[in-house]
């Protein structure tokens, strides 16, 4: 199968879209950064693309509560188009403000395959303070397609509002449906129990990432695309950290998902 | 029923659960000294909707707004589940920047697909505390107060009966209503020499008898003034006087710096000492001069590699940071990175770095800016909280990462903190074939404003920074930021419209607003016209002469060639960023701004930027000579070693560190904290280009306690730390450049110019020495204060002389850095560098008794200093360090811990063994703070390697690396320190941790 070809979401705050985008064309991805006001006036077709990634950053400077304002203003002009490009089969991923983006979407967790209802929210952290720190996680889903492959990751987080939380209900369907893609643990690779800074912002059952009941649908916390280089690991120059090591797998699993 | 306001809304929303926000609210009551009164603390979101909509309207706007899973609303009714006692509300005083009130506006005209009327409909938010617990009303007022700022907002209170029996809290709306018709005044300047001073200090007095603010102009200033509007056969307009006290401050001309001085400094500081020492190393340097843009732009560059130029900016923003904290901080952060985006054609902001002069949080002393007590300063733990969070808030929403800062504590900032905010940004060499920091505005070029729009926030910014504060300053100094607007703008600028050549030039709206940033680029053509009646407004009928001033912050200036206008402000206006044509550059050789067809200034474009009359300055120093401090050696080291790692300026501040982002843009590669033991770094580094191995390390110095003894060493001493904290991370000082950014006070005195001088000259002398060229600086030369203590004795609160020497250099190969943790047992312990007994102004001396300072300063001797940096580098490329940290505050002692807590591993080492000038007590040893030494540690296998490399060099093996973790000093056969690490570390995080 062909290359895909990715669309990277940019503006109104939003702030990781160079370093997102540079994650997918280095594991072979083709694709465009593109800004939401192409897409609204119909520049930039949704149609046109394999994947869509919504990138970390404060879009609307977080007001009205993180991602909430953008997501808004994708339901007010895009609903159709996201909702017809979520059930095709193909991928979208939400990193930091592009996961509290898809959870206000209802793209994750949609429990009934009803994208569009929203489910899930990442509410202030339990700090009540922004976190920027590096965090152990293991995969948990077998369904994912993101993370296939990958078991533990080290990766940063930096956000203010991260803490998954859901409905009783909810979480047990997303327990049913394996659709909880990744989860903060301690160093040793035991689960955070909710311990700090382990579990970095208090999320239900140490939470950092949620998919759809399909796996094409990846929306987590922490950011892969900044952890691009063994240089980026903390603690790279006290001792050895590989290609292996880095977020770059998660995009590699995405360009294979459409050529292999 | 609750006052009501006629077609307004009130829409409140509450969290469900997890409702950290109000927890966090409790908490800080508890804090003021409420803890056994106050049981419970609701926060409740309050939008209120300026418009007439029907229910169904209203119901689809508080579903938009809150979160159906965590939050529930309530339209126009009061609150009647929680249980309170009383009812606070904090919102916005009119026309103050209410971010998220300006989104929910967006969402609601995107819902409706209708535009609000702006004048007569709006959004406004505020915040509503629901309180449990029993409390007076005076408390209630105190708790208030604590949690608004009167500058810029409003507090409401009402008991549970009163909200009950009104039904909820009044509707308020807080629109600005400006109703007079803007008039033009014009300023007669031929009186009496008592009221022209009055004039310049007090600023124009307008009908009502009220004086609009300092214009902060001389009598030799006011007087060339006068003779030239004289020559001109007529009065100056009001906004003429206002644009030339502006163009002419302290802040925008740096008066101080261009000045005589004495008989022997003509040229005066900065071209006799700052630019003199850039111009000869820059010479010296030849074919290897890495320098493109230095001192004429926003910021000042270096190249990079073949493709790229790094720049560097740092700025201060003290005043606005002393009067509302999170403003003053976030508006320096987002403005510095606007120097960037305005540095050549538009450089991307890359890194952000910070730099905090606080008093002690611990303080609660209240000092006023008023006789009669009323007018209190605010709190030093306020201002810290409120600059850390306003950088967090400004660096975090921009997307830029912060890996690099520092806190500084001292007493004397007590009145003015020091707010330091740099940032780093990338630019290609060459844009479209032509270099890209050269730019020039064209005659015909259309003057563009993008971004936010005026309004009355601001005003006297730039004349204001450069008088001392006292009673008489001005609110509407104030402001607040927008980092999302400016995001907006920049982006579209730098990543999509640079590139496509539809501008000749572009720069900053910073201090003094329109009025310097439109005529300092009229110069590169030679003239201007503006139609201000064109400029967006906030609100209307704002009068001539603040649309001109204003400092109304996220706002760029650009010169368009007039075929490319329509195609960029569609560009602009694609990506939400407001853009208007408020003009045309010319060759008029004038500066003209008409209102309404009416021509309300012309001036003289060459008078109005090299008019002011030069300055002559006398100075003396009469160095000091303090008592020299004499005790005897501490019986237990162990605890002066931890009290030493808690003091404020040693200790670490994670607390910090991790509420800024430093991993966006995924480029970074030394962060703040360092090893398993997260101590604070000294130099940060980055990788800013995907592709490339290339890199870019950054550092700060300064050591402003120093000042006490000698200015002049005090300013060596910040330029060698600042290029030892980079070499020791592994930068080349063969490819460093410098920024100064001078803090000082009381300009006005000599003794103060003579302390100024001294240091301009170690400036001089050490970049010179170490080829380190200086691309970019600034000053602030007046951060006193004036007031009066508790007592209502008048004080002067004045801030030690305080000079910051930042480092910018390139590497080529960024994987070769070393950090400062140990890395492995059995690792070999050197120390690099002589140590003599310099406790001068030393963090130990202040430590045995506070306001100790002695007289030995650290000197620095660059010539042998300089070659030990050269040969650092060789041994770092020839990968001959394991680890690598430089000795600053607190001296070798804390460097030995901090290296010991940051790897988490043990140390053992023989401080006899430590290479001296003369014989030196073992307390003295560990915490003198002479200037040039690094602590290193190698492995075993490179010791012969390593000895050969540094032979022409003072070094020692010390000691080593150990497992067993604790730090242990011996002196010969006698351990006169051994401390569990668990103790140091514990030490070293305990002053903040709990902030």
């Amino acid at each position: 199968m062909a290359t895909p070809k990715v669309l990277v979401l940019a503006g109104y705050g939003i702030n990781s879209e160079e370093e997102l985008f540079n994650s997918f064309i280095t594991q072979g991805a083709t694709g465009e950064i593109v800004h939401i006001n192409d897409l609204i006036d119909g520049t930039k077709k949704l149609e046109d693309f394999q994947i869509i990634a919504f990138p970390g950053g404060f879009s609307y400077g977080d007001d009205t509560g993180a991602g909430n304002a953008i997501s808004n203003k994708i339901r007010n002009n895009l609903q159709d188009e996201i909702t017809a490009f979520a059930q095709e089969d193909k991928l979208i991923i939400g990193v930091c403000n592009g996961f509290q983006i898809i959870a206000n979407l209802g793209l994750v967790p949609a429990t009934k395959n009803q994208y569009g209802e929203r489910e899930s929210a990442l509410m202030w952290n339990k700090t009540a303070r922004f976190e920027c720190r590096w965090v152990h996680t293991k995969t948990t889903s077998q369904k994912c397609i993101w993370t296939q492959g990958i078991d533990k990751l080290e990766l940063p987080v930096a956000h203010g509002e991260g803490n998954f939380y859901t409905t009783p209900e909810i979480l047990k369907e997303i327990k049913e449906n394996d659709q909880i893609a990744l989860k903060y643990t301690t160093p040793e690779g035991d689960l955070a129990n909710g311990e700090y800074p382990h579990n970095p912002n208090g999320a239900l059952e140490d939470i950092a990432g949620i998919c759809d009941p399909s796996g094409r649908i990846l929306g987590l916390m922490p950011h892969p695309e900044r952890f691009n280089s063994p240089l980026n690991h903390p603690e790279w120059t006290r001792r050895k950290i590989t290609e292996e090591d880095t977020g770059n797998k998660m995009f590699r699993n995405a360009v294979e998902y459409f050529t292999k | 029923m609750a006052h009501s306001h006629h077609g307004a809304n009130r829409i409140e929303i509450k969290t469900t659960v997890n409702d950290m926000r109000s927890l966090v609210q409790l908490n800080k009551i508890k804090e003021l000294g409420f803890a056994d009164k106050v049981k419970n603390v609701k926060l409740i979101e309050v939008y209120t909707v300026e418009k007439t909509l029907n229910q169904h309207e209203l119901t689809q706007i508080a579903e938009m707004l809150a979160n159906p899973i965590s939050q529930s609303y309530k339209i126009g009714e009061p609150e009647t589940e929680e249980k309170f006692d009383w009812a606070v509300e904090i919102g916005f005083l009119p026309g103050v920047t209410d971010n998220v009130a300006h989104t929910a506006k967006e969402s609601i005209e995107d819902l409706f697909k209708k535009k609000l009327d702006e004048n007569h409909e709006g959004v406004y938010t505020s915040t509503l505390l629901l309180i449990e617990g029993d409390l007076t009303e005076e408390e209630v007022k105190e708790i208030a107060k604590s949690k608004h700022n009167k500058l810029i907002e409003r507090a409401s209170i009402k008991t549970h009966a009163k909200y009950s029996e009104e039904h909820g809290m009044d509707v308020i709306v807080p629109r600005v209503h400006l109703q007079k018709e803007p008039e033009i005044d014009q300023i007669d300047m031929n009186i009496d020499e008592d009221k022209l001073a009055e004039l310049g200090k007090k600023g124009i007095k307008n009908a009502d008898g009220t004086y609009r603010g300092p214009l902060a102009l001389e009598m030799d200033y006011l007087n060339t003034i006068r003779d030239y509007y004289n020559s001109e056969n007529r009065r100056p307009n009001d906004i003429e006087l206002e644009s030339i006290a502006q163009t002419w401050s302290e802040h925008c001309k740096h008066t101080i710096f261009a000045a005589e001085i004495d008989d022997d400094l003509p040229e005066g500081l900065y071209k006799g000492y700052i630019k003199k020492a850039t111009y000869e190393i820059r010479a010296k340097k030849g074919a290897n001069d890495f320098c493109v843009s230095v001192f004429k732009d926003n910021a000042g560059g270096i190249i990079f590699d073949e493709n790229w130029v790094v720049c560097d900016k740092a700025e201060t923003h003290n005043t606005p940071s002393a009067l509302e904290p999170f403003g003053g901080a976030i508006t320096g952060i987002v403005g510095v990175n606007r120097d960037i985006a305005g540095f050549g054609k538009g450089a991307k902001p890359i890194m952000n770095k910070y730099g905090y002069c606080f008093a002690y949080p611990e303080d609660k002393d209240p000092i006023y800016r008023d006789k009669e007590l009323t007018n209190e300063a605010l709190k030093p733990r306020t201002i810290s909280d409120g600059v850390i969070a306003g950088v967090n808030a400004g660096g975090n929403c921009s997307g830029i990462p912060t890996p690099q800062g520092w806190q500084y504590f001292d007493d004397r900032y007590k009145g003015k903190p020091l707010v330091f905010v740099g940032t780093v940004g990338m630019i290609p060499k060459e844009i479209n074939g032509e270099p890209s920091w050269e730019k020039e505005a064209k005659p015909g070029d259309k003057i563009i404003m993008v971004g936010g729009r005026v309004g009355q926030d601001g005003i006297h910014g730039a004349t204001f920074s450069s008088e001392a504060l006292d009673e008489g300053s001005p609110a509407t100094a104030v402001q607040i930021g927008d980092p999302i607007t400016q995001k907006k703008f920049i982006d579209a600028i730098v990543k999509e419209i640079r590139d496509m050549d539809l501008y000749t030039s572009i720069t900053d709206n910073g201090a003094g607003g329109l009025s310097c940033s439109v005529s300092e680029m009229a110069r590169e053509c030679g003239g201007c016209t503006v139609e201000l009646d064109q400029v967006p407004l906030k609100y209307p009928n704002l009068d001539p002469w603040k649309i001109w001033i204003s400092e109304s912050q996220e706002r760029m200036t650009l010169a368009v060639p007039p075929e490319n206008v329509d195609k960029l402000i569609s560009l602009l206006e694609k990506r939400g960023a407001e853009t208007t044509v408020i003009g045309t550059f010319n060759n008029s050789g004038r500066c003209i701004v008409n209102h309404k067809g009416k021509e309300i200034m012309n001036v003289n474009l060459d008078f109005l930027h090299d008019g002011l009359p030069k300055k002559h300055l006398e100075t003396v120093y009469e160095k000091p000579q303090n008592e020299e401090p004499e005790f005897s050696m501490p019986t237990d080291l162990n605890e002066t070693m931890l009290g030493m790692l808690k003091r404020h300026n040693i200790c670490g501040y994670s607390y910090i560190s991790n509420q800024y982002d430093h991993t966006v843009q995924g480029h970074t590669i030394i962060y703040p904290l360092q090893g398993p033991g997260k101590a604070n770094n000294y130099a940060s580094a980055i990788k800013p280009l995907f592709d490339s191995k290339k890199g870019v390390i950054m550092s700060q110095g300064l050591n402003p306690r120093y000042s006490d003894l000698d200015t002049y060493h005090m300013s060596a001493c910040a330029i060698d730390t600042a290029i030892r904290n980079a070499v020791s991370l592994g930068a080349d000082i063969d490819y460093m450049a410098l920024m100064d950014n001078f803090c000082w006070c009381s300009s006005t005195e000599q003794q103060r110019l003579g302390e100024l001088k001294d240091s301009a000259k170690a400036c001089y002398d050490y970049a010179v020495e170490y080829e380190t060229p200086y691309i970019s600086g600034k000053d602030s030369m007046f951060n006193d204060f004036q007031g009066y203590d508790k007592d209502g004795n008048q004080i002067k609160i004045s801030i030690p002389p305080t000079l910051l020497i930042s480092s910018l250099s390139v590497v080529d190969d960024i994987s070769k850095v070393v950090t400062m943790d140990a890395k492995t047992p059995g690792d070999l312990i050197y120390i690099l560098g002589t140590t003599k007994d310099e406790l001068g102004g030393s963090e130990y001396f202040d430590y045995t008794q506070k306001g100790w300072l002695g007289n030995a300063i650290p000197q620095v001797n660059a010539v042998k200093s300089k070659a030990m940096y050269k040969a650092f580098k060789k041994a770092v490329d020839q990968d001959l360090l394991a680890s690598s940290i430089s000795v600053t505050l607190g001296g070798l002692g804390i460097a030995l811990a901090k290296k010991a807590i940051s790897g988490q591993l043990g140390i053992n080492v023989n401080l006899a063994k430590i290479p001296t000038n003369k014989e030196l007590r073992p307390d003295h040893l560990l915490f003198s703070e002479t200037q040039s030494r690094i602590l290193v540690t190698i492995k075993p296998e490179n010791k012969t390697q390593f000895e050969e490399h540094f032979q022409d060099h003072t070094f020692a093996e010390i000691g080593s690396i150990v497992r067993e973790p604790d730090l242990i000093i011996k002196n010969n056969e006698e351990t006169i320190l051994n401390t569990p690490l668990q103790a140091l570390t514990e030490s070293y995080h305990s002053t903040f941790k709990n902030y």
